[in-house]
């Protein structure tokens, strides 16, 4: 069974794209058949971070509009056989999608792959919403600061509420995945704690990313954090949320300030 | 003083007004015909009472005894005709109820089919999920209760009052219909505004001492109070 994950925040610049790119390169390490979607119909960034800028020809909208099959948006990645990117395009905006035609592209994604990641856009309008129109699960991605974690709980209501399993009277499976976080500042009690996010946004934790250059760096490359270097501390969590993501049990580690060294468990999940 | 009644005239003024009737249009045989009517009172007695009722007799031809007759047979059964139908005029006299003519027909409303309509409007409203940041809820009926927490951002506004079993981190409105007795209570206090029929106090003025708290607040006159719950 395919399932579609909406990786959203509300609030921009906290990881959405890097976590997308990693989340799906690492599910596809892990044998499973991954697409990549980039909602940010104007300002798409997806196909950098996978370093398939150079390689886009037909993207979301012609295949919305009906200018171009499926087939010829996707394309593959270079290192991951398993891993495709569906782009958006850069020279339109967010009203260029329309609810049937991200209805009929998933619907179709569906039955090619195991896994669809949609990469929402910030904001809570027309391409943050229809993101995660179709969606099962949801990442939300947060920082551990509080407009980001306000902005999370905004996007939570409107998954329990703007999307179809929502107004069927299902619920969408949510997650929420700490990003950027510092251990050193959390420490000195600059940062809000995980207990506090957890507390606010009564959700689920998928796992911690901690600050790291690394992130950067593989952007800078155009690759996924998870392929660019795998033994780095944030490639390994989000190696372990990919694995938690496909239902296994993974030990939650909280980053401490030792580099590379985890050794403080999170005590619970939240509930 | 001995003032005198000038006789004054008075206007009289004549209104129109149209009512809804049953009409009740008798076949032969009237004996039958009867009975049916009697086994609709046997149902529900009072069915008729107080409705005003006309007389169709274009579907039978019946003399001004038979007429009479069948007027004081329906007296009897507490229906009051008030007029006649579809009857030759000559066949009426005085002392029977007027003719009429130009009814049109409607669909009448059964006041049984009513009823379940009628159910009386809840007065409180439970929320099992938590109220997330930007979400607001508007219930004037009555007390709302939230079993979870009221993210900051969140509005809840009640015409009662507000039960909050989670952390209040938003804003609670009670009493917004002028019920200056509704009450606030939380387990946790970080509300970014409580009001109570239209008195307010922002988190700014909430004391520090009360953050993080079971608290209530409730109206003194014209001063919000807040208090922790023991």
């Amino acid at each position: 069974m395919a399932k579609v994950l909406v990786v959203t925040s509300g609030k921009g610049g906290v990881g959405k794209t890097t976590s997308t790119a990693a989340l799906g390169a690492a599910l596809a390490q892990r044998g499973e058949k991954v697409v990549v979607v980039d909602f940010d119909v104007g300002l798409r960034n997806l196909d950098l971070i996978l370093g398939a800028e150079r390689r886009v020809v037909f993207d979301l909208i012609n295949v919305v509009q009906g200018v171009a099959k499926l087939s010829q948006a996707l394309i593959r990645d270079k290192r991951l056989e398993n891993l495709w990117l569906l782009p958006a395009s850069q020279t339109r905006d967010k009203d260029a999608l329309t609810d049937e035609g991200v209805r009929s592209i998933i619907a179709d994604l569906r039955t090619k792959f195991d896994w669809i990641l949609c990469d929402s856009p910030a904001g809570i309008e027309r391409g943050a919403t229809l993101a995660m129109r179709y969606a099962d699960e949801a990442v939300i991605v947060t920082n551990p600061e509080v407009s980001s974690v306000r902005d999370s709980d905004r996007i939570i209501g409107m998954l329990d509420s703007k999307t179809v399993k929502a107004e069927s009277g299902e619920r969408v499976e949510k997650h929420v995945l700490i990003t950027r976080y510092d251990s050193g500042r959390a420490a000195r009690g600059e940062m809000l704690s995980i207990e506090d996010i957890l507390e606010i946004l009564a959700t689920p934790l998928l796992g911690i990313i901690p600050e790291s250059q690394d992130v950067l760096r593989a952007s800078n490359v155009g690759s996924p954090v998870t392929l660019n270097n795998a033994a780095s501390a944030p490639a390994r969590a989000y190696i372990d949320a990919a694995r938690r993501l496909m239902g296994e049990t993974v030990e939650m580690m909280v980053p401490t300030e030792r580099k590379g060294l985890m050794d403080r468990l999170l005590g619970r999940r939240a509930a | 003083m001995n003032a005198i009644a000038q006789p004054t005239r008075q206007l009289v003024r004549m209104r129109g007004r149209s009512y809804v009737a049953f009409v009740f249009a008798p076949v032969v045989p009237i004996v039958g015909w009867l009975e049916e009517i009697d086994a609709t009172l046997a149902r529900s007695p009072g069915f008729f009472a107080g409705k005003p009722v006309v007389l169709d007799l274009s579907a039978v031809d019946l003399s001004e005894t038979a007429i009479t007759h069948l007027v004081a047979s329906l007296e009897q059964r507490n229906v009051r005709v008030l007029g006649i139908e579809g009857v030759d005029p000559v066949r009426l006299t005085a002392s029977m109820p007027p003719l009429l003519t130009g009814g049109r027909s409607c669909v009448l409303m059964q006041n049984e089919l009513k009823k379940p309509e009628t159910k009386p409007k809840p007065t409180s409203l439970l929320l099992e999920n938590p109220v997330r940041s930007g979400q607001s809820i508007v219930f004037t009926e009555g007390d709302v209760t939230v079993l979870g927490s009221v993210g900051s951002g969140a509005e809840i506004v009640a015409g009662g009052s507000i039960h909050i079993y989670g952390t209040l981190r938003g804003r609670a409105m009670a009493g917004v219909n002028g019920n200056s007795a509704a009450r606030i209570y939380c387990q946790k206090i970080e509300a970014e505004l409580l009001a109570i029929d239209g008195y307010y106090q922002t988190a700014e003025e909430i004391d520090v001492a009360l953050r993080n708290r079971p608290a209530q607040a409730w109206l003194e006159g014209d001063v919000m109070r807040i208090a922790p719950l023991s």
